[in-house]
C-alpha cells in the first residue's frame, strides 16, 4: 500500500528515487564529502551514505550558510539527491535547491517514511511506496 | 507573500533569467518565513567569494547568471581567498589564483564591486540608522544591527546576491521590531580591555544566549568622551558573538541606537572579572612553536595599523606575519608610510582576504591572534593549534618566535 502526502513546494519538479531517511538534520558544507557524494560527519546517521539519485528525507539542513553552495556542487558533480523532502526547510536547503534545480517539498510528516522505500515527487504531492 | 506588479513580472523573467532566478530565491525564502512582503534595500555584502568555497561548479554558476543579471543597488564582496594584487606573496597554487580572478570578474560583470572585505562599512559601504539591508557576513550584520541601527538578517551569499540583482529582500527577522527586541540580558562586571577582550565577552555572550538577542550592559563604560569601546572593539565583539551562537543583533547600552527601544528583559546573567580572566587563559596556550601571526580579523583600521606599525618599527619578525586589512584603509596606510613601516619589518600587509578564507590547511599548524572569531575557525575549518593573545603580544610573538 502506498502512502500520499501533499506538502508546500520550495522548488517545483518531478522526480523518483529511493528514499534515505534520517532523523537528524544534515549540514552540507562540512558534513558531506564533495568528492565522494556520502554524508561524513562522524557519528550521524547517514554516516557514509551515498546521496546520489536517492531522495534524500530529512527534518531540515543545519550549518554553515555555505552549505547552499554544496547542495550546487553536488548536483552539478552528478552526486546530489534526485529530490529533498523536509520536515521543515530552512534557508540553507531552500536557497541551496533552487541554486542546484533540485525538487523540494516542505511541510511533511517524515516518521512514515523507511530508507528504502520508493519515493516519487511531483509537485506538491509525494507518494511513497514500500519497496518490493 | 504580496507581490508587486514589478516583482511579479521579474520573477517571470522580464528582467532577464538572472533577475529571475534571485527572485525565486527571495519568494522562497519570505514564503518559509511567513514574510508579508518584499522590502526595497539600500545595500547588500555578498559572501561566498573564496574558490575554495564555490569550486568550479558554483563558479560556473556566477558565470551563467553574469550573462543578463546586473546588480540595481550598491553591492559589494566579501573577503576572496587571496590578495587579488599579490597573490604570490601568499604562495599560492597558480590554479587557484586563476580561478579566483573569474570568481572575481563574474561578480564585476554581475556589478558587485570587488571591495573584498569583512568590514564594508569602513571601505565606502557605511549604511544609516533604520537602512533597510541584505548583508552576509556574521560580523557586518551584527555591527550594522547593532552599532548602526540598521537592519538586516543574516543573509547567506546567494539570498544576499539575490537582493543585489532584484533590489529587495523578504520582510522578516531582524527587519521587524518583534525580532529586534532583547529577550537576554547580560551585566558585565569585568572591564574588558582592547578588541582581544571584547571578543571573548562576545564569545561568552555568544555561549550564554541560545541565539536570543541579548541586552549588555558592561558597567566599566561610562560613556564619558572618548572612553567607549571604538570600532576596533566593537568589530571584535560583532565577530566573536555569532560564531559562539549569539544573534547576529545585540543592544549595547549607551551604544546602540534602539538600546532603550524595548524594554529590559528580566533572564539576567553576570559575567565577572574572574570569568573573563578565565577565558583568557584557556584561549592563550599553544602547543609549540607558533608558525604564523595574524591580525585583522575583521580587517584592521587605521588605527590599528597606526599601532601595530609603531609595535614593528625597527623589528625583524621571525615568524610568518600576515596583518589583513581593506584596500581603501591600506590605501590611506600606504599615504601614512604606515605599510613601508610594518613591511620593514618582514611582516605581510595583505588585503581582500584573511586567514579564515584563504587555503591554509596543511600549510601551517600553529597560529598566534587577537580574533576570537578567527580561533574558532583556525581551528575548525583549518585543523591548526591556535592561541589567543592581546595584539602586542601577538607582535611580540612575531619578533621572538616563541610565545611570550
Amino acid at each position: 500500500m502506498s502512502l500520499e502526502y501533499r506538502g508546500r513546494i520550495i522548488r517545483a519538479g518531478r522526480a523518483t528515487g529511493e528514499a534515505l531517511v534520517s532523523p537528524e538534520p544534515v549540514s552540507f558544507y562540512g558534513g558531506v564529502d564533495l568528492d565522494t557524494g556520502c554524508v561524513a560527519e562522524p557519528g550521524h546517521p547517514l554516516e557514509g551514505q551515498a546521496l546520489a539519485g536517492r531522495v534524500l528525507v530529512i527534518p531540515r539542513g543545519k550549518g554553515s550558510t555555505v552549505g547552499s553552495w554544496a547542495i550546487l556542487r553536488l548536483e552539478r558533480k552528478g552526486l546530489g539527491p534526485a529530490a529533498i523532502l523536509c520536515e521543515r526547510c530552512e534557508t540553507i536547503v531552500a536557497v541551496g535547491v533552487i541554486l542546484a534545480e533540485i525538487p523540494c517539498v516542505d511541510g511533511l510528516d517524515i516518521s512514515q517514511i523507511r530508507t528504502g522505500q520508493t519515493v516519487t515527487v511531483d509537485g506538491d504531492r509525494v507518494q511513497v511506496t514500500p519497496s518490493a | 507573500m504580496r507581490l508587486s506588479d514589478e516583482q511579479r513580472a521579474m520573477m517571470e523573467g522580464a528582467r532577464g533569467n538572472g533577475a529571475a532566478k534571485a527572485m525565486e530565491i527571495l519568494v522562497a525564502l519570505g514564503d518559509i518565513f511567513e514574510a508579508e512582503e518584499l522590502l526595497p534595500v539600500r545595500s547588500v555584502q555578498v559572501a561566498g567569494v573564496s574558490y575554495g568555497n564555490l569550486g568550479d561548479e558554483g563558479l560556473a554558476y556566477l558565470e551563467e547568471l553574469a550573462v543578463d543579471g546586473r546588480a540595481v543597488v550598491p553591492a559589494t564582496l566579501n573577503p576572496a581567498g587571496m590578495d587579488l594584487r599579490s597573490p604570490e606573496r601568499m604562495g599560492l597554487d597558480p590554479r587557484f589564483v586563476e580561478k579566483q580572478r573569474r570568481v572575481i570578474a563574474a561578480y564585476g560583470r554581475l556589478g558587485i564591486a570587488a571591495a573584498c572585505t569583512c568590514t564594508p562599512y569602513l571601505a565606502g559601504n557605511m549604511p544609516a540608522p533604520a537602512d533597510t539591508l541584505a548583508w552576509s557576513e556574521s560580523s557586518a550584520v551584527t555591527y550594522a544591527n547593532s552599532v548602526m541601527g540598521a537592519r538586516t538578517n543574516r543573509e547567506g551569499g546567494p539570498s544576499a546576491l539575490a537582493a543585489a540583482l532584484t533590489g529587495y529582500t523578504p520582510a522578516y527577522g531582524l527587519h521587524l521590531d518583534d525580532a529586534r527586541a532583547p529577550t537576554r540580558r547580560f551585566v558585565v562586571e569585568a572591564q574588558p580591555a582592547g578588541p582581544r577582550d571584547w571578543g571573548l565577552l562576545g564569545m561568552l555572550v555568544g555561549q550564554g544566549s541560545d541565539g536570543e538577542v541579548a541586552l549588555v550592559e558592561v558597567a566599566s563604560q561610562t560613556y564619558a568622551p572618548s572612553t567607549g569601546p571604538g570600532v576596533e572593539s566593537l568589530k571584535a565583539f560583532c565577530a566573536a558573538l555569532p560564531t559562539y551562537g549569539g544573534a547576529p543583533m545585540f543592544h549595547l547600552a549607551g551604544v546602540t541606537p534602539e538600546a532603550t527601544r524595548y524594554g529590559v528583559p528580566e533572564s539576567t546573567q553576570t559575567i565577572t572579572s574572574a570569568d573573563l580572566q578565565r577565558a583568557r587563559e584557556r584561549e592563550s596556550g599553544l602547543q609549540g612553536a607558533p608558525e604564523l601571526v595574524c591580525l585583522g580579523c575583521p580587517h584592521a583600521t587605521l588605527a590599528e595599523l597606526r599601532d601595530l606599525a609603531e609595535l614593528l618599527r625597527g623589528g625583524q619578525v621571525v615568524v610568518d606575519t600576515w596583518i589583513c586589512t581593506s584596500r581603501p584603509v591600506k590605501a590611506l596606510a600606504d599615504e601614512l608610510g604606515l605599510t613601508e613601516t610594518i613591511e620593514r619589518s618582514g611582516a605581510l600587509v595583505l588585503c581582500d582576504t584573511c586567514f579564515v578564507v584563504a587555503p591554509l590547511k596543511g600549510r601551517y599548524s600553529r597560529l598566534v591572534t587577537n580574533s576570537a572569531k578567527g580561533i574558532y575557525y583556525a581551528r575548525g575549518h583549518g585543523g591548526m593549534d591556535v592561541a589567543l593573545l592581546t595584539a602586542a603580544d601577538c607582535i611580540q610573538v612575531a619578533l621572538i618566535g616563541r610565545m611570550p
